[in-house]
C-alpha cells in the first residue's frame, strides 16, 4: 500500500513537471526537434534540469543501503549496446518525430480528453504488447 | 533566458519525481517500462504501483490547471493515421530498446549509463531527422 501511495505521489510530481515544462504540447516538442526550422531550444532546458537534479539526487539516495519502502534498489544490469537497444531507439525516434509524443507526455495529455491523444496511446499500447508477445514466444538468445 | 524558466523548472520537477521514486521504492522512473508491465502477456506483479504512478501522471496537468488556469496540454498536431503510426512505432521501439525519454533520457543519463546515453542520442537524432524529412523534404505534417 505504501508503494502505491509513493507511486501516486511520484507520478503526480512527474506529471506536474511535464505540464509545466511544455512537454505536453506536441507543437513545442516538434519545435525542439525541428533544428532546420524555427528551432525552439526549450526542451534542452527540460532535459538539462531533469538530468542535473536526478544526477545529484541519485548520488544522495543511492548511498543508502536500501530504499525507504522496499528491500533493495532495482537498477538495470544490462550493459551491452546491442541491435535491440539501437534499433528500438531508432523506431522510437521516428515515432517521436512524427507526432511529437513520447510515452510520458502522451499519457499525461490524456487528461485533456483529446481524441488524437487517445488514438496515439491506444496505438502505443498495441505496439508495446506486440513486442512483448514476440519476446515471450521466442527463447531469449543469451547474446542478444 | 526567462523564456526557458518554465522548461528548467518543469525539468527539475521531473528530476525530483525520479529521485523520490528511487529513494522510496528503488525504481527507475521510466514511463514505458512502468506502462509496459501492465500489458499482456505476463503482466508484472506490482500492477497497483504501476497504475497508481500513471494515474498520478494524468493528474499532474489537472493540478497545474487548478493552480494556474492552464493545463499546459497542447492538442496533437498530426492526423489520426500519423498519430496511430507514431504510437505503434513509439510503443514497439521503447519496448524493444527498454526505455524512452524518461528511463533512458533522464534516469539512465543521470546514472551515466552507456546504454542510455547511446539510446538517447539515437532517438533524439532520428527524431530530428524525421522532423526534417516531414517538414522540409516532404513539406507537410
Amino acid at each position: 500500500m505504501t508503494q502505491i501511495i509513493a507511486g501516486l505521489i511520484a507520478g503526480l510530481v512527474f506529471g506536474i513537471g511535464l505540464a509545466v515544462s511544455g512537454m505536453t504540447d506536441p507543437a513545442v516538442v516538434l519545435g525542439f526537434l525541428d533544428v532546420a526550422g524555427a528551432w525552439n531550444p526549450a526542451l534542452a532546458f527540460v532535459l538539462a534540469g531533469a538530468v542535473i537534479v536526478t544526477f545529484i539526487g541519485y548520488r544522495v539516495v543511492l548511498k543508502r543501503p536500501a530504499p525507504v519502502l522496499a528491500p533493495r534498489f532495482s537498477l538495470p544490469a544490462a550493459t551491452a549496446i546491442d541491435r535491440e537497444l539501437v534499433g528500438g531507439a531508432a523506431l522510437f525516434g521516428i515515432g517521436w518525430g512524427l507526432a511529437g509524443y513520447c510515452p510520458g507526455p502522451a499519457i499525461a495529455s490524456l487528461a485533456a480528453l483529446n481524441r488524437g491523444t487517445l488514438v496515439f496511446v491506444i496505438a502505443l499500447l498495441i505496439g508495446m504488447a506486440a513486442v512483448r508477445f514476440v519476446r515471450s514466444t521466442r527463447a531469449r538468445p543469451a547474446t542478444s | 533566458m526567462e523564456a526557458f524558466y518554465p522548461a528548467l523548472l518543469g525539468g527539475a520537477l521531473i528530476g525530483a519525481a525520479a529521485v523520490l521514486l528511487m529513494g522510496l521504492t528503488g525504481r527507475i522512473a521510466g514511463i514505458s517500462g512502468i506502462l509496459g508491465g501492465l500489458l499482456p502477456p505476463a503482466p508484472a506483479e506490482d500492477r497497483g504501483f504501476r497504475a497508481a504512478f500513471l494515474i498520478g501522471l494524468v493528474a499532474g496537468p489537472l493540478a497545474v490547471l487548478a493552480a494556474t488556469g492552464s493545463s499546459g496540454i497542447g492538442a496533437p498536431v498530426s492526423s489520426y493515421p500519423v498519430l496511430a503510426l507514431a504510437g505503434l512505432l513509439v510503443g514497439a521501439g521503447t519496448t524493444l530498446g527498454n526505455g524512452c525519454t524518461s528511463g533512458h533520457g533522464v534516469c539512465g543519463m543521470a546514472r551515466l549509463s552507456t546504454r542510455s546515453i547511446t539510446a538517447t542520442i539515437t532517438f533524439t537524432l532520428i527524431a530530428m531527422a524525421t522532423v526534417f524529412v516531414v517538414r522540409h523534404l516532404i513539406g507537410g505534417n
